[in-house]
């Protein structure tokens, strides 16, 4: 059944790609984004990383979404249907070149079988039963990851300062 | 279902850099961009099932980085635009030779 679902959700996935690089309108481009990483998300949820799918929905397909919608809507671009995509060699020169990227990296994991059968994933199934969805990873993160969790926030304050020098008119 | 992921992350970045490569709209681009971090972000969970929880700890980070990303660069689009009155890269050709 997981498997079921599991190859329901990477069609999806795959399909909402592929319409997020092909469609012509902006905006219809962001919802088949948004329809990419709700079926990531429930392909998290599949491989037990329900805090992570929760942060998906919430941050990715929630803010980060709405805020490229809001720049599309507040630059008047969602009715310009000019065609721009590149010229026709440049259409064939991409799917060639991720086709033959895509084919290799997949060749490289798939030498890789007998580490799906590594004692970790237990080990998370088990965290996630003791101290819950958020408490498995709230627990490694506060602890071994403080100093990268603290530079985190001067990252944000950075972006946040830099968003708003960027997009004001005058300096 | 761990290497079914692998492989769909490979498509999905692959679509991603297909995407940039073929696109003009600057904030297609930028959505491609983040398809590719979606990509990297399926692989660490995926291989967080064979090597432990600190891949879905990367996760987080990815994500905050993405966040500031995303405003950063839309920011730099809105000003663009403000001097083009396009996100067409066709005409962002002040430091082009």
């Amino acid at each position: 059944m997981t498997e079921l679902i599991w190859w329901v959700c990477a069609a999806l996935a795959v399909g909402g790609g592929l319409g997020t690089i092909l469609s012509r309108n902006p905006v219809s481009s962001l919802l088949f984004l948004i329809l990419t990483f709700f079926n990531l998300a429930a392909i998290y949820v599949l491989l037990g990383a329900h805090f992570i799918a929760a942060i998906q929905v919430i941050v990715y397909a929630g803010a980060i979404m709405v805020l490229f919608l809001f720049v599309i809507m507040l630059l008047n671009l969602g009715h310009a249907y000019q065609p721009d995509l590149r010229r026709f060699g440049w259409v064939v020169a991409a799917f060639v070149t991720a086709g033959v990227g895509g084919y290799l990296v997949a060749r490289a994991f798939t030498g890789a079988e007998e580490i799906a059968l590594a004692p970790a994933g237990v080990a998370i199934d088990r965290a996630v039963a003791e101290q819950n969805a958020v408490g498995a990873i709230a627990f490694p993160l506060f602890r071994e990851f403080l100093v990268p969790f603290e530079i985190t926030s001067v990252l944000l304050l950075v972006a946040i300062v830099g968003a708003v020098l960027l997009a004001k008119r005058r300096v | 279902m761990l290497m079914n992921s692998l492989i769909l992350a490979a498509i999905l970045f692959s679509l991603g850099v297909a995407g940039v490569v073929m696109r003009r709209n600057a904030i297609i681009l930028f959505m491609c961009i983040e398809l590719m971090l979606n990509a990297a972000n399926l692989a660490f969970i995926a291989l967080s099932r064979a090597v432990g929880i600190e891949g879905q700890v990367f996760v987080f980070f990815v994500m905050t980085v993405a966040a500031a990303e995303a405003a950063v660069g839309l920011a730099i689009i809105i000003s663009v635009f403000r001097l083009a009155e396009t996100v067409d890269t066709k005409h962002f050709n002040l430091l082009r030779w």
